[in-house]
């Protein structure tokens, strides 16, 4: 008889810890055969809350670190994600249905994504920021600074190159991240999540919920610390809603073509002008 | 007080041709509003009346959208870029040429003193078109990739402490990268916006590329939600601005905005103590308190609070108030009777809560909306003068002990628009302008403005940067960038 497998439980991702659900609430999800897979935790209002306070104070060590400390974690990911690579691409062709040759390109992907991130975040400034030639005997600048916490909702499919396209960004410009993993495609979200917690991430810089985005959403928009949302995995109709009451705290939300762009990181970056006198 | 008195030096009225009513400004033309409804604008300092002008309702918002999207069509996204930026160098001398006019027009509707618009708004405002006509021909440079494209018709809605040079902000921007506008100005300060509506003229701009409404709130309702604008871009409180972007939320529009604020200004016990005296005058009495990144928090080391306070009140003492048409005056006359009303309002809470209210001898006119230069004292961070926009010259102190605690203080508020810093350690200096979560920093300066300098703030104080490069962007698409 051939040895039974040893299957993994599927768990949240906060703080740098792996608990369930608070609620003890979980859903079934199957691949693309119609088999069962897991059962991973259906997130709570509350965990959505404990994540955000785990984001919020991860987010100043994050965003005051050296930015080419961030760009060597951020590479780090990458490097992990590489000698897990089989285990990705074996999830990926169970629950989308691929081929193992096309989950291969998306893991290639997806690890080269986190590479290409790795090196903006010590460019951003340089490339994004200003010395403004103001008319008058003062020093005056422009550069970007990390928003706060970003909320994203991972897109369905690809369901690893989802997450990591808007995840790293956010990130790579000093931001805490609370993601919420797309329903039916969840299980490389919570995979990544174990690569970030063995990466010298610090805990609570990237926090992982799994669940029903429609009953996340709301709650997402009217959380007053959270300061950006990536509404990528919404609907047209749940990115309205979401924007309706995110204007609370006026939350910047943004949804971005499927390239890889600096604008998808300083669109959650504020820009900050200093203005200096010069003189004797 | 002893020592030599000011003369009167009053500047003309004469140079001020007001007419007695005016319509909108509409595809190139002045015309009346369909319903034929106006309005009264008055002089805040005499509470005179000075022209009557057009309301524009739902009607003369859809003409006014329309004439812009023509105007967009079919001429000035087609226009050789060079050609749009040497309208806009024209816009720019002329303003120059009519700047003693448009800053004694500025003055009667305002109440802001002569001084300050004849030295501030409006060499500013013409300023700020120069530098962005320059920009037209060069958008592939911006940052957005080559070609970026205009955004379309934009609605923009200013407010009233800096009429014209709100108007350059918006218009000069969003005409360089090639939309065409409906402008709204604030319903008790449109005159200057008209006198601007002169200039299009004079320069020969093409009809319908700048439109202007005037009117009030609902007027600004019915520009949001007309459902051809593209995107919205506005200055004014946080809770319009909050409005606005729910009014948004289910459209492809989007938008710039330029909220409240309450900024910390903060003294550190190695400032230069004269000289913070006089940047924390000029950041919370200049224009009267009605400036949306006034240093209306004074944050001071608690071992030179004593020192700073003497000497502060002894230099509010000099301060001149009264008509804002002396060239002496240095504050001038509250806007109106309601924002009197506003400021007076939670002043008072001030008073109830506990704080301690100082104001120097000073002698208001009889007729006019005015209010002293004000500081309260012994103020704690719960009480509503240390939390709410007064928008008013009133100044709030509360003191820190350690640098961390002075920042924590600082960005203890919703709003995150500007602030600043005095300290004569350059590590210091540059440490605490990386703390403090505000947009616009000033250290050992404040209230600078350049059209080469973006502005706008954190947090609740708004959405996107208005000048220099990272302003410019606002007004342009591209595939690059992410929707809204």
């Amino acid at each position: 008889m051939s040895r039974l497998d040893v299957n993994k439980t599927y768990k949240l991702f906060i703080g740098g810890a792996f608990p369930r659900s608070e609620s003890g609430r979980v859903y079934e999800v199957k691949g693309a055969n119609k088999k069962f897979i897991a059962n991973p935790s259906l997130a709570s209002r509350k965990d959505l809350r404990d994540a955000v306070v785990a984001a919020k104070s991860a987010h100043s060590g994050w965003a005051n670190a050296t930015a080419f400390n961030r760009g060597q974690i951020l590479y780090r990911i990458a490097e992990i994600m590489e000698g897990r690579s089989e285990q990705f691409i074996d999830e990926i062709c169970e629950l989308e249905g691929v081929t193992s040759k096309a989950a291969k390109i998306q893991i290639e992907e997806a690890i080269d994504t986190w590479v290409w991130y790795s090196g903006w975040c010590d460019k951003l400034s340089s490339v994004t920021g200003s010395l403004n030639q103001v008319s008058g005997p003062f020093y005056n600048f422009t550069s970007p600074e990390a928003l706060g916490v970003v909320a994203i909702f991972a897109e369905n499919k690809p369901s690893l190159l989802g997450v990591v396209r808007t995840l790293a960004p956010v990130i790579a410009g000093g931001n805490a991240a609370v993601l919420i993993a797309s329903e039916s495609y969840p299980l490389s979200a919570i995979t990544l999540s174990e690569v970030i917690a063995t990466s010298d991430m610090p805990a609570g810089v990237v926090n992982i919920l799994t669940g029903k985005s429609s009953e996340l959403a709301p709650w997402v928009g009217a959380h007053m610390e959270i300061d950006g949302v990536d509404v990528a995995g919404l609907s047209k109709k749940q990115e309205e809603e979401l924007r309706l009451v995110g204007a609370d705290n006026l939350k910047r939300v943004f949804r971005f073509s499927s390239i890889n762009h600096p604008d998808r990181i300083t669109s959650f970056m504020e820009l900050k002008t200093v203005w200096h006198p010069i003189g004797i | 007080m002893s020592g030599f008195e000011y003369a009167n030096a009053p500047e003309s009225k004469a140079i001020a041709n007001i007419d007695n009513s005016y319509g909108l400004f509409i595809g190139g033309k002045f015309v009346n509003p369909k319903k034929g409804k106006s309005f009264n604008t008055i002089n805040p300092a005499t509470e005179e009346i000075l022209s009557k002008i057009g309301y524009a309702d739902r009607l003369d918002v859809d003409l006014a959208v329309k004439s812009a999207r023509t105007a967009f069509t079919k001429i000035w996204s087609k226009m050789p870029a060079k050609e749009r930026g040497k309208y806009l160098y024209r816009i720019a001398r002329i303003m120059q040429e009519r700047a003693r006019e448009f800053a004694v027009v500025e003055t009667l509707d305002n109440g802001k003193p002569i001084r300050e618009s004849r030295d501030t708004d409006i060499p500013l405002a013409a300023a700020h078109f120069f530098y962005h006509a320059g920009w037209a021909d060069k958008l592939d440079y911006v940052g957005l990739g080559n070609k970026p494209k205009p955004v379309g018709v934009v609605g923009q809605i200013i407010p009233w402490n800096f009429p014209l040079l709100m108007l350059a902000w918006k218009i000069a921007p969003a005409l360089a990268a090639g939309n065409t506008v409906v402008l709204k100005p604030a319903e008790t300060t449109p005159l200057t916006a008209l006198l601007f509506a002169q200039v299009c003229q004079q320069a020969g701009l093409p009809d319908g590329v700048v439109n202007i409404i005037t009117g009030d709130g609902v007027t600004g309702a019915a520009l949001v939600n007309h459902p051809d604008i593209n995107k919205i871009a506005f200055t004014g409180s946080t809770e319009v601005g909050k409005a606005i972007a729910r009014s948004i939320s289910a459209t492809k529009k989007s938008a710039t905005l330029e909220l409240g604020g309450k900024a910390a200004n903060l003294v550190f016990d190695d400032a230069a103590i004269d000289e913070a005296v006089e940047g924390i005058v000029n950041g919370i009495f200049f224009n009267q308190g009605h400036v949306c990144c006034a240093g209306s928090r004074l944050l001071l080391q608690e071992n030179i609070a004593d020192e700073v306070l003497e000497k502060l009140k002894k230099r509010m003492s000099l301060i001149r108030v009264g008509d804002p048409m002396d060239k002496n005056t240095d504050l001038g006359a509250i806007n109106s009777a309601e924002q009197l009303k506003r400021i007076q309002e939670i002043s008072n809470t001030g008073d109830a809560q506990g704080a301690n209210r100082w104001s120097p001898e000073c002698k208001l006119p009889s007729k006019g909306f005015w209010y002293p230069p004000t500081i309260f004292t012994g103020v704690s961070q719960s009480h509503r003068i240390a939390r709410e926009e007064i928008f008013g010259p009133v100044l709030s102190v509360l003191t820190f002990r350690t640098p961390a605690e002075g920042i924590e203080k600082a960005n203890n508020t919703m709003y995150g628009l500007s602030a600043g810093i005095w300290s004569d350690k350059g590590s210091k200096v540059l440490w605490a302008a990386k703390q403090l979560k505000a947009g616009v920093i000033w250290s050992n300066t404040f209230n600078k403005f350049d059209p080469a300098s973006p502005f706008g703030g954190y947090k609740e104080s708004g959405w996107g940067r208005e000048g220099g490069r990272h302003g410019l962007a606002g007004y342009l698409t591209s595939d690059v960038k992410a929707s809204k």
